[in-house]
């Protein structure tokens, strides 16, 4: 072998571990998964022993109303929480973004929720949802206000403030991080040119910010979708589908419905809509890329 | 076009204070320039007049109208930053007309306004790109048409070519000078480049450890420093010192340390015959020495040559007086060879005298 072929292959080489990792860890399970939509599998049977049943199962969930309002309260779900989150989170950063004493204690606080396993954030909002000694109802009767039914009614806003309650730190932190990391002379300049607070957080901050905000709001996004813990232990996804979002559904099929090869055709469901999303975002970037590299060259043209 | 007023202008970081008390006057049209080593207080004493660092005592005025409460934004001044400041996220154009589209200021003019300071510097090809694609010169005038464009009466730099190689510096120091004379607006200028500050200033502030030094125009300063401190930081290379006491021989003055004996004249003698004490230290610049074999040793250096820098028309020869440095320039034509011991005759008029104590001119 020659030198010039073995430097060639050295990349390769090196590579080699990851890539093996990655198709043991990530793509034999997911291949596992699409191969096992397209059966009529029981868990009693080993996948070679399930029957062969085509797009049945896409068909089925394609027409299942239950699994379309699945998709929606999961939709639903990760719209308002990954809004209120990125907004709330973003102006707490900007809002902190200051040295004053006692900041890095206030820091450190805000981010705690974060840090509580999700079993112990659900059961903490249920007992405090709890329709007669939970926290909320008993203070609203102590003001002369009829409580709220709150995991009743309200279930799906209820499950979404705790998600916000617990996520928002999340954003709050990398906000943080990416302001702090903003140019200070860019916006000294900017108060100079006449920027006023405002001003300066909506033309030079956040578009500053922006990449890290778009890569914090994508996991986010993701995250929001595969949800489960919290709810699971919240409302159970009831009452009724009101709060059962994919995730759930996919756990409840495979579990209590016995029919692994719908649930997995019900996480291929989950991973095309997250593909979507991502591939979405990433062509968005793509484009702004391309639009501002062909405005560059017609520059150059011209010149 | 306004005159600008510092009065005993304090800066305090907590307990530190770091300007104790800057006093001055910078009149209508004048260009400015704090010079000083790092740390010596003159970036700060310009971010206190921009505002982006409050007053811990004194005042600003600016047309006798105080203006240490106000935000920068009121205060009728552009600024140029020593890293461009930039907004990496907008182009050329837009980073030009950022304040002008703050100000709303109609479209039209906002775009002719682009077009006409683009051209001034040089960047009307460049109107579109992002300061990322541009080099660091480029960047450096998207900086100055951005102050340009506010049409500001007062215009602030903060060390605006440092971050620029030799040769673009110069350049760019030249282009700087002509725009100062062409827009006719009241300039300040740090930098703790003395060239910078001798070749553009109408008037030089130096300062030193949170004090003001000295100020005055290039001249003043070359000619007649206050005291060791402006002396040796003003002209290039920098002016020689040589400790020695001051005796009276024969109704002369000589200056007598190690190495030589030089007789005062003159109004310096004057002077250094009536001064307190008799410790003293000489200087003299390297241009004030002039090879001459034939010159009394009252009025020379004799010097041990130790090494010569070559610059092309000008020499510059490291030399030894007893156990102390001097610098010699001279031209390069003089026929002289390291290792030679050589007379140097001292111009009568670059002779300087500084207290040994508290460094004063004498």
């Amino acid at each position: 072998m020659s030198i010039a072929r073995a430097n060639r292959l050295t990349p390769y080489f090196f590579m080699a571990p990851a890539v093996v990792i990655m198709a043991i860890a990530l793509l034999y399970p997911l291949g596992y998964m699409v191969w096992g939509s397209f059966k009529d599998w029981d868990p009693s049977q080993s996948i070679g022993e399930a029957e062969f049943v085509g797009l049945k199962n896409y068909v089925t969930l394609w027409n299942d109303p239950n699994f379309w309002e699945s998709a929606s309260v999961t939709l639903r779900f990760a719209f308002f929480v990954v809004s209120f989150e990125m907004v709330l989170g973003v102006g707490l950063a900007l809002l902190l973004d200051r040295n004053i004493r006692g900041m890095s204690v206030l820091r450190t606080m805000f981010i705690l929720p974060m840090m509580i396993a999700p079993v112990v954030v659900g059961l903490m909002w249920r007992y405090m949802y709890h329709p007669t000694v939970g926290t909320f109802n008993r203070t609203l009767d102590s003001l002369g206000i009829p409580g709220v039914d709150w995991l009743g009614q309200h279930a799906l806003t209820s499950v979404i403030i705790a998600d916000i309650w617990q996520w928002t730190p999340f954003i709050f932190i990398l906000a943080l991080a990416a302001l702090q990391s903003l140019p200070r002379s860019a916006l000294e300049a900017a108060r100079i040119d006449g920027a006023t607070a405002w001003q300066q957080i909506w033309y030079i901050k956040l578009p500053l910010m922006m990449p890290v905000l778009i890569v914090t709001g994508l996991l986010r996004l993701i995250d929001a979708f595969k949800v489960l813990e919290v709810i699971l232990v919240m409302t159970e996804g009831g009452p009724g589908l009101s709060t059962e979002i994919l995730a759930l559904r996919i756990s409840r099929t495979a579990t209590e419905f016995r029919e692994l090869g719908v649930a997995a055709a019900l996480s291929n469901y989950l991973l095309l809509m997250l593909l979507a999303f991502t591939l979405g975002m990433f062509g968005f970037t793509r484009w702004q890329e391309a639009r501002a590299a062909k405005i560059r060259t017609a520059d150059e043209e011209d010149a | 076009m306004p005159t600008i007023h510092l009065d005993h202008l304090i800066k305090r970081y907590g307990d530190v204070e770091v300007l104790h008390g800057i006093e001055l006057e910078m009149a209508d049209h004048e260009f400015t320039v704090l010079v000083g080593p790092s740390g010596c207080g003159k970036s700060t004493t310009l971010r206190m007049v921009a505002g982006l660092e409050d007053v811990s005592d004194g005042e600003i005025y600016v047309d006798g109208k105080p203006v240490s409460h106000l935000e920068p934004k009121d205060r009728d001044l552009a600024m140029v930053f020593q890293d461009y400041a930039l907004y990496p996220h907008m182009n050329v154009a837009q980073n030009i007309s950022f304040a002008l589209r703050l100000a709303r200021r109609p479209k039209a003019e906002v775009d002719a306004k682009v077009k006409e300071v683009a051209a001034t510097v040089g960047l009307t090809e460049f109107l579109h790109r992002k300061p990322g694609a541009l080099s660091g010169g480029q960047r450096q005038r998207v900086a100055m048409a951005r102050a340009l464009a506010k049409d500001s009466s007062i215009f602030l730099f903060d060390e605006p070519l440092s971050n620029l190689d030799a040769k673009l510096r110069g350049q760019m120091r030249a282009e700087l000078a002509v725009m100062s004379q062409r827009v006719q607006k009241n300039m300040i200028y740090v930098t703790h480049d003395q060239i910078e500050a001798m070749t553009l200033a109408d008037r030089i502030v130096v300062m030193h450890g949170g004090y003001i030094q000295q100020q005055g125009t290039p001249e003043e300063l070359f000619k007649h420093p206050v005291n060791k401190f402006v002396a040796g930081f003003v002209g290039s290379p920098p002016m020689n010192f040589l400790h020695g006491d001051i005796e009276e021989r024969d109704g002369a003055t000589f200056v007598h340390g190690d190495g030589f004996a030089l007789k005062l004249e003159g109004a310096k003698a004057e002077a250094a015959r009536t001064h307190t004490h008799r410790n003293t230290i000489l200087g003299v610049r390297p241009s004030d020495l002039r090879f001459d074999p034939e010159a009394p040793s009252e009025t020379a250096l004799t010097l041990d040559v130790m090494v010569s820098e070559y610059v092309g028309a000008q020499s510059v020869l490291l030399c030894k007086c007893g156990s102390e440095d001097v610098m010699v320039e001279l031209n390069s034509e003089t026929p002289v060879a390291m290792g030679q011991t050589l007379k140097f005759a001292v111009n009568p008029n670059g002779v300087h005298l500084f207290d040994s104590e508290n460094e004063t001119a004498i």
